[in-house]
């Protein structure tokens, strides 16, 4: 009985269910052509035999990553020791792109939050000014960062100016440099994702805590940070992880010295001098960690959401 | 002044301006201590302003507020030995029930586990015990609404603000809260200040009512002075139902005055200081205290047609029209049919009332 009343609801949602697979194709060719496949393509890759002048020989190689992982001397026959030179390089861009989500973190969350107090009519003017400098090319953007930044720039000349020092301080080349350029270009990741959690905040929360002897301080941390959490965390890894991959700030603002990883990888693929199967294993090592860190994300998600039901 | 009498809530010359607009003109009123007080108005009124002003959310333009003779007005709403609830309740989401209820007692510098105990008693007293561990989403609005009570009574408040809290309640829930809310106060013994629009809640729960509208107070006093003598025309229409007659007197003798309604019909009324011979002004008659007879009777009676009755389940409304004159609604309890007679749309009746029914009111 139960059987009959239930197959009767199942053919129908049955055919719905079909027919909305089939709308739902062309996303799934799009998936699979643009993001899979070079994904997989990659990997494949990275197994690979290296070709002198850039490309593949088709044959099968564990070397990319054996030369990532291990040193054997200068001409490969002396036992296996750690190499520390790109484990250096990945947590170096680790710590960067960290810093960097750390700074836009507390530039951003204030802005965000200044922005979604603002009256709901003048909102979406403050949004369109965070975004207006961003529709200039990232590039142009970085050098001119460069430019403002350098020992004889418009910001050492007013530090000067008015007495605050002496002597320029040297910003460009320094790990700080890289730390604002990477800051400047993932901000609005940060700001919106935060503005949009502050926006739907129930500010009668803050009235209450305040109520129940909570200084600004206290309700800070322990109701308004806990109700925005979805924002700040969407808002971190939108701009840690392309920080982590980033090459552009690294390059112009760092210099030779503060190589990160997407600058590493960038190398393996430019000019002749490349290595594509190492470049694909150091892009599938990177890959892996920012799964790593997304899944951790998401599982605190789900059990922060479980816990409120 | 004696000491059980002393004065809670002491607010003096208060105003509100948000840019040009005023929300509060000038506004003194004194809150005894252990006393169930109303701010009663319409929306817009300015007794939430009123109220925020108490808690500390809302600055005080000019005037001061003093909570047992300490000037509080500038300190913030953290620093006032105040508690609210609110009307969304406003819950913390991410914290559990009993979290919730602990959360002020913790902030007032009880360690955790005697914050948890005492909030574990609360919810006792609200009869929450069972859900202790639960997220607010999980409980029915009901259940929310007693928490934000736990929640802001836990840390023994002096005084408990209200802000509309049984409004986004059923009707039954409402009247269950509204008889639980009377008795926690009872119990408690500390002074609550409850914002409302609805004049039937403030009355049934009442010790005194302020009655509020455009910014200003219109009368303070308790709840039956505020129902039985409306002080002006806003008063009386707003509290109750009542039969709002525009009169002038024609006479004033030995502390009576002889008003006209119209169509040659007349009507003695106490006479109210302020209002002479000649005035018009404004009449208030409740329709529970007129009542209708076949012939004149030896109290004030008016002659006039039944156009319509209206049952209204505890009570019959009937509407009567003076000839050439105006209209009274007149209300006769359900049980009173027995012995009383209907009076069919067409019958020529008397209204009749004693002597101290009708109120002239001031303005």
């Amino acid at each position: 009985m139960a059987a009959g009343a239930t197959g009767g609801g199942s053919i129908a949602s049955n055919t719905y269910a079909e027919s909305r697979n089939w709308l739902l194709l062309p996303a799934w060719v799009i998936l699979a052509v643009l993001s899979l496949a070079p994904v997989f393509l990659m990997l494949i890759y990275s197994f690979l035999t290296k070709e002198f002048r850039g490309g593949v020989i088709w044959e099968f190689s564990l070397a990319a990553y054996d030369q990532f992982f291990f040193d054997r001397g200068l001409f490969g026959d002396e036992p296996p020791k750690i190499e520390w030179t790109y484990i250096t390089i990945f947590w170096r861009s680790i710590w960067q792109a960290g810093a960097a989500t750390l700074l836009s973190l507390v530039i951003g969350f204030p802005t965000a939050y200044y922005i979604a107090t603002r009256p709901a009519h003048v909102r979406p003017i403050w949004v369109f000014l965070i975004t207006i400098p961003y529709w200039v090319n990232l590039l142009i953007r970085t050098v001119s960062m460069k430019f403002l930044l350098r020992d004889q720039g418009p910001l050492n000349d007013l530090l000067m100016s008015i007495g605050l020092i002496d002597s320029p301080i040297h910003i460009v080349n320094t790990d700080f440099a890289v730390q604002l350029g990477l800051f400047y270009s993932y901000l609005p990741f940060m700001v919106l994702p935060i503005y949009a959690a502050v926006e739907r905040y129930n500010f009668a929360l803050s009235e209450a805590a305040a109520d129940l002897y909570a200084n600004k301080w206290v309700t800070l941390r322990r109701v308004l940070l806990p109700a925005v959490k979805s924002g700040v965390i969407a808002g971190c890894i939108l701009v840690f992880v392309p920080s982590l991959g980033s090459f552009l700030a690294p390059d112009l603002l760092g210099g030779a010295k503060n190589l990160m990883i997407g600058s590493l990888i960038e190398e393996q693929f430019k000019g002749n001098a490349g290595n594509w199967p190492f470049g694909a294993a150091a892009s599938m090592i990177l890959l892996t960690m920012v799964l790593i860190i997304l899944m951790i994300f998401a599982r605190q998600q789900a059990k922060a959401q479980k816990a409120e039901g | 002044m004696s000491a059980e009498h002393s004065i809670a809530i002491d607010v003096k010359d208060a105003v509100k301006r948000y840019g040009s607009f005023t929300a509060l003109k000038k506004i003194s009123l004194s809150i005894m201590d252990n006393e169930f007080f109303t701010l009663l108005g319409p929306s817009g009124c300015g007794k939430t302003t009123l109220l925020r002003m108490i808690a500390g959310f809302e600055d005080v333009t000019e005037g001061d507020i003093f909570l047992y003779g300490q000037e509080i007005a500038n300190l913030p709403p953290y620093q006032r030995p105040v508690n609210t609830v609110f009307q969304s309740y406003a819950l913390f989401p991410h914290m559990t029930i009993l979290e919730n209820v602990a959360f002020g007692l913790e902030m007032r510098g009880k360690s955790k586990a005697d914050a948890r105990k005492r909030a574990g008693e609360m919810l006792e007293i609200v009869q929450l015990s069972q859900f202790s561990q639960r997220k607010p989403s999980q409980l029915s609005g009901g259940q929310q609404q007693r928490v934000a009570l736990a929640r802001a009574l836990a840390p023994q408040p002096k005084v408990l603000l209200l802000d509309e809290p049984l409004s986004a309640l059923d009707l039954k829930l409402r009247k269950a809260m509204q008889l639980e809310l009377k008795h926690l106060q009872r119990e408690t013994g500390i002074t609550f200040i409850f914002v409302t629009h609805d004049q039937e809640e403030a009355l049934t729960m009442s010790d005194r009512i302020a009655v509020m509208s455009a910014g200003e107070l219109q009368q303070l006093g308790a709840a039956r002075d505020i129902y039985e003598s409306p002080r002006n025309m806003f008063v009386a229409d707003f509290i109750g139902e009542t039969n709002l007659l525009e009169v002038s007197v024609d006479q004033v003798v030995n502390g009576r005055a002889i008003c006209h309604l119209g169509g040659g019909h007349e009507l003695t009324c106490n006479q109210v200081d302020g209002i002479g011979v000649g005035s018009r002004v404004h009449m208030s008659v409740r329709p529970e205290r007129l009542f209708i007879s076949q012939e004149p009777t030896e109290s004030e009676s008016l002659k006039g047609r039944v156009m319509d009755n209206v049952f209204v389940g505890t009570d019959i409304t009937t509407i009567i029209d003076l000839a050439d004159g105006p209209n009274f609604t007149v209300r006769t309890s359900n049980s009173d049919r027995g012995n009383k007679r209907i009076f069919e749309p067409g019958n020529e009746v008397y209204v009749n009332m004693e002597l101290g029914a009708a109120r002239l009111l001031v303005d």
